[in-house]
């Protein structure tokens, strides 16, 4: 699956297939919900960092059903660059993440993420955000400590770790640099951890 | 800290099941309040930025009628199917085919109204929120009687000229 190809493939599914939203409604909403945790958590932001997170995470878990029947990417990534292109964008020597990568951001935000930065072993690589339509109209508490604490968009971690999961992947994500902090560039550090081995339940055979 | 194998699939807060009737009707309020205020600022943010090239409204039933076509349209990708008013502050908005609902399945005898009505106070909020940004204090109340469709009731707080 070449990178073009996952372009187009995106591009396609996300004009014909996909139902839209608003996108200030999703960002308000985003930004409403973490401003009740910021609440909520009283300014502990490596808890309200853990939230995001898992809210993403269960998202993920079943996001990846309606990226599969959306995607018909019905060929299972055959390693873990191939699924990075599929989040974030196909280029053929480093496919299957990739790839999940970039349909996956395409279809569900619109938006294309880099991949880069791959470690030699094949086990880590960065998405770099160039938009972030989660970061529009943003306010941080003007605590002092959100600007270095808080990873605001950190739901994206907890979607990408949840959605591979449940296809046999197991992954550690999270934010290296963040706009919204002052940094340059917006990124994310993925690392894959093992792949999950198909287990059958025990005594169903 | 990342370790996804020993969590589960529900959300925070949806863990153990209240014992009494009252506890109950205490967490149900409790959801109500944080879905219908994390709404409310929803509401808010939409209206402070899309009828701000818009001409002033003239009264409460223009500010509804924005709520009903342009909001409805923003949120719900459709209008409002019915607006009746009392003319006395009431207002009441019938959409028959409210989107959050329309793709629920419901089990013959599955309580699915029952189960659905959590989805329509986020909405509610949106709607105080937005009458709020345009100046009209209001309460907002939903039921559905019939999957898909939602009944918005808005009480408006009358104002003393």
């Amino acid at each position: 699956m070449s990178a073009n190809k996952a372009a187009r493939v995106g591009e396609e599914i996300w004009k014909g297939r996909i139902d839209k939203v608003n996108a200030e409604l999703v960002t308000l909403t985003y930004g409403t919900i973490v401003a009740q945790l910021c609440k909520d958590f009283e300014g502990d932001y490596v808890e309200v960092n853990k939230q995001l997170d898992r809210m993403g995470y269960n998202i993920g878990l079943r996001l990846i059903e309606d990226y599969l029947a959306k995607s018909n990417t019905m060929r299972r990534c055959s390693n873990f660059r191939e699924t990075a292109d599929m989040i974030a964008k196909a280029s053929l020597h480093d496919k299957q993440s990739r790839f999940h990568a970039y349909v996956g951001f395409k279809i569900f935000l619109n938006i294309t993420p880099t991949v880069t930065n791959w470690t030699s072993d094949s086990k880590q690589f960065s998405l770099v955000f160039e938009e972030n339509p989660l970061a529009d109209f943003v306010e941080l508490p003007d605590d002092g400590r959100a600007q270095d604490e808080l990873w605001y968009s950190n739901i994206f971690c907890g979607v990408l770790r949840g959605a591979l999961e449940m296809v046999q992947m197991q992954v550690e994500a999270h934010f290296i640099s963040d706009v919204l902090r002052g940094n340059d560039t917006t990124e994310m550090r993925i690392s894959l951890i093992r792949y999950i081995d198909d287990e059958l339940p025990p005594e169903d055979d | 800290n990342n370790n996804g194998s020993g969590e589960t699939t529900t959300g925070a807060g949806a863990s153990v099941g209240p014992h009494t009737k009252l506890e109950e009707d205490e967490e149900r309020d409790a959801v109500f309040f944080r879905l219908d205020g994390l709404g409310y600022r929803v509401g808010l943010g939409l209206v402070e930025r899309f009828s701000r090239d818009r001409p002033r409204f003239n009264d409460t039933l223009d500010a509804i009628k924005f709520v009903c076509k342009d909001l409805w349209m923003l949120v719900f990708k459709k209008q409002v199917d019915n607006l009746k008013t009392n003319h006395r502050g009431v207002y009441v908005l019938t959409d028959n085919v409210f989107r959050p609902l329309s793709r629920m399945s419901a089990d013959p005898g599955g309580h699915a109204v029952v189960r659905a009505q959590p989805f329509l106070w986020f909405p509610c909020g949106i709607i105080r929120g937005a009458l709020a940004a345009m100046g009209i204090a209001a309460t907002v109340q939903a039921e559905t009687n019939e999957l898909p469709g939602a009944v918005f009731q808005i009480k408006t707080v009358p104002v003393k000229q």
